[in-house]
């Protein structure tokens, strides 16, 4: 019986089937996209390099003993002395290292894929909080774009961009995305009811809502996702390196093939480093926040 | 011209709410359409309220009461029937000028106070005024003076986590009278707050009303709440139970849903010298105590008891009115509805 159901299954179901196409579509679409678009993918090209060039060259542009400084006096200013002290100590580890240069290239690609990442994950979030529709299209793709490896996308972008950093930058734009813009919808969510009632029943529009009531409300839980976005970038940065992205990454693809454990690990060590301060420099900004400071008064 | 003026209105939640009013309109029992997940929260109400009139709706948690005060600032569209506000119908206004409507008419105090908590009591205050599109100092001046009227002199500067529950919703009444409307919705304003506060709270409101005179449109589950300060009341259950003002709910419950509210309440606070005197008959009252109609029962027990005859009611002429005997006010505290219903026979035409 079972045998005659597979024998049934085979000859009319999986035989007659063609060969899985979506793989083939996606390849026709990037082929056409690109030929078709090219104009518009190169601008896009010329921005991002423009953007990374010019801020690897700022962060390089002060000697690596200043700069550690600043990035301690950044953390003091952010959250207070003790971390201060902790991030110039490691810092200065990362200018012991001989990689300050692929350290501060790959602070820079983190940057700008960060802040495009945060600057289209708000408004896509506000959507979402806003409508039920436009959040259930968007739960699935921002899933979809999570999940999906990250080589697997660099195929095409490497495509449309050629090798280079803004592959790189693309990919991390794309993988760290999402949690900028789940984030800012739950934050969103979660404000009071009856706080956003009473904005309407004083007459507030809606758009005033938005920004006097629930953004503000909604700051803390969307700083959290600041911080997402910004370790989910840094965790790129090696996929990065293996395009031709440079800084950290390309040292540690590059370790991979000679097998240098040294070279490796030192690299390795200035990304846990440089994710510190990051980690820790946006959490201290968010704690920093009207609201959070309102609810740590309120202990 | 009555400042709130409501007329049959309805409203369902559900799949076909239309179809819904019209039977509800037929007779059918609400209940039997909770049984098909359509929920008739306000069912048939007709009512008018005047300037200056606290109006009290009483009723249990689903009882509508809710969804009618949000009906009346228009955050709820009704199913059916009109809502007039200064003669302006409600459903006849764009999203707009609703908008300003209730900016410049009709304010609201929320049950959990709904303040902003990143701001200092006196910029939460200033929130109706902001949004009227007042400049910063002229907000700020009349929020303090709000903040003044409410007796929190002092804590402008706080947060609100740093306040307690009855400064929070003193916040939220300041927040109101500062916008400076006509009108003001109060949704369950009290009933998150311990007794004793909520107890300051209600003769501080009648205080501010006696100097203020706004319309007062006041939400709440408590009868005892309703009948300390309620010009008129309307129990609610869907549709409205009965209207009326405290003493005539108590003396003349229209049903027994409401007679088994009014069990409850202490009568000897809310009823007067008036309410439970007897007809004077032929007795010769020259010499009895005088007392004014209005005074509440609880303060005529020592009256009473010192006295070797009966009380004398008189009205602001001196005329008699009626007797009080401890016989009399012992009636009037009895609960059940027949002896209301004798007392009302033996009242004097």
């Amino acid at each position: 019986m079972i045998e005659y159901l597979r024998d049934w299954f085979w000859t009319y179901i999986w035989k007659p089937l063609p060969d899985m196409p979506f793989g083939a579509w996606m390849e026709t679409f990037i082929r056409w996209a690109r030929d078709a678009w090219a104009a518009g993918f190169d601008a896009v090209d010329a921005g991002l390099e423009f953007l990374y060039a010019n801020l690897a060259d700022g962060l390089l542009w002060l000697p690596s003993g200043v700069m550690v400084l600043l990035f301690a006096a950044a953390a003091w200013a952010a959250k207070g002395w003790k971390l201060g002290v902790g991030i110039g100590l490691g810092m200065f580890v990362v200018a012991w290292t001989p990689y300050w240069e692929e350290t501060m290239q790959t602070l820079a690609m983190v940057l700008v894929a960060a802040v495009i990442a945060i600057v289209l994950a708000i408004p896509l979030g506000i959507a979402a909080a806003e409508s039920r529709a436009f959040s259930a299209v968007a739960r699935p793709v921002l899933d979809f774009m999570q999940t999906l490896p990250a080589f697997v996308y660099l195929i095409p972008v490497v495509m449309l961009f050629s090798v280079g950093v803004v592959p790189g930058i693309i990919a991390t734009i794309i993988f760290a995305m999402p949690p900028g813009v789940r984030l800012t919808e739950l934050g969103l969510r979660q404000v009071d009811g009856e706080v956003v009632e009473a904005g309407q029943a004083f007459g507030a529009s809606p758009a005033r809502i938005l920004v006097r009531i629930k953004l503000p409300l909604a700051l803390p839980t969307i700083m959290a996702g600041l911080n997402q976005v910004i370790m989910l970038a840094l965790s790129m940065v090696v996929i990065a390196g293996l395009v031709g992205g440079g800084g950290l990454g390309a040292v540690i693809s590059g370790s991979l093939g000679r097998l240098d454990i040294a070279a490796g690990f030192n690299a390795g060590l200035a990304v846990v480093l440089l994710a510190i301060l990051l980690d820790r420099v946006t959490q201290g900004l968010s704690d920093r926040t009207p609201v959070a400071r309102a609810a740590e008064l309120a202990r | 011209m009555p400042a709130i003026e409501v007329e049959s209105l309805y409203k369902v939640f559900g799949k076909g709410a239309r179809s819904a009013v019209s039977q509800l309109e037929a007779g059918v029992p609400r209940d039997e359409l909770t049984a098909r997940n359509v929920t008739a929260a306000v069912i048939d109400h007709t009512w008018s309220i005047e300037p200056g009139e606290i109006f009290v709706v009483m009723g249990l948690s689903g009882s509508g009461k809710s969804t009618l005060i949000r009906m009346l600032n228009g955050l709820i569209k009704p199913t059916s029937g009109t809502i007039r506000i200064d003669g302006v119908e409600l459903g006849s206004l764009s999203a707009r000028e609703l908008r300003r409507l209730r900016r410049e008419k009709i304010s609201m105090v929320f049950q959990h106070f709904a303040l902003l908590p990143h701001r200092t009591v006196v910029e939460n205050v200033a929130f109706g005024l902001e949004i009227k599109g007042l400049a910063k100092a002229e907000r700020l001046e009349r929020a303090r003076e709000a903040v003044e009227l409410v007796g929190l002199s002092g804590h402008e500067d706080k947060l609100p986590a740093q306040l307690s529950g009855g400064m929070r919703q003193r916040v939220g009444l300041a927040r109101a009278l500062a916008a400076d409307t006509e009108i003001l919705l109060m949704d369950e304003a009290f009933s998150a707050l311990d007794p004793l506060i909520r107890q300051e709270m209600q003769d501080q409101l009648l205080d501010l009303q006696g100097a203020l005179g706004k319309t007062i449109v006041f939400i709440t589950h408590d009868l005892n709440e309703a009948m300390r300060i309620g010009d008129r009341i309307a129990i609610c259950d869907g549709q409205v139970k009965q209207l009326g003002t405290a003493e005539e709910i108590l003396m003349h419950p229209a049903d027994e849903y409401v007679a088994e509210f009014t069990a409850d309440v202490d009568r000897t606070r809310v009823l007067t010298a008036e309410a439970v005197m007897e007809p004077c008959g032929t007795r010769d009252t020259s010499a009895f105590t005088t007392v004014e109609p209005d005074v509440p029962v609880n303060e005529l027990y020592e009256p009473v008891l010192n006295s070797r005859s009966p009380l004398l009611v008189v009205d602001d002429n001196a005329d008699p009115l009626g007797v009080v005997t401890p016989r009399s006010i012992i009636k009037s505290l009895a609960p059940e509805r027949e002896s209301a219903g004798a007392e009302q026979e033996a009242q004097p035409a």
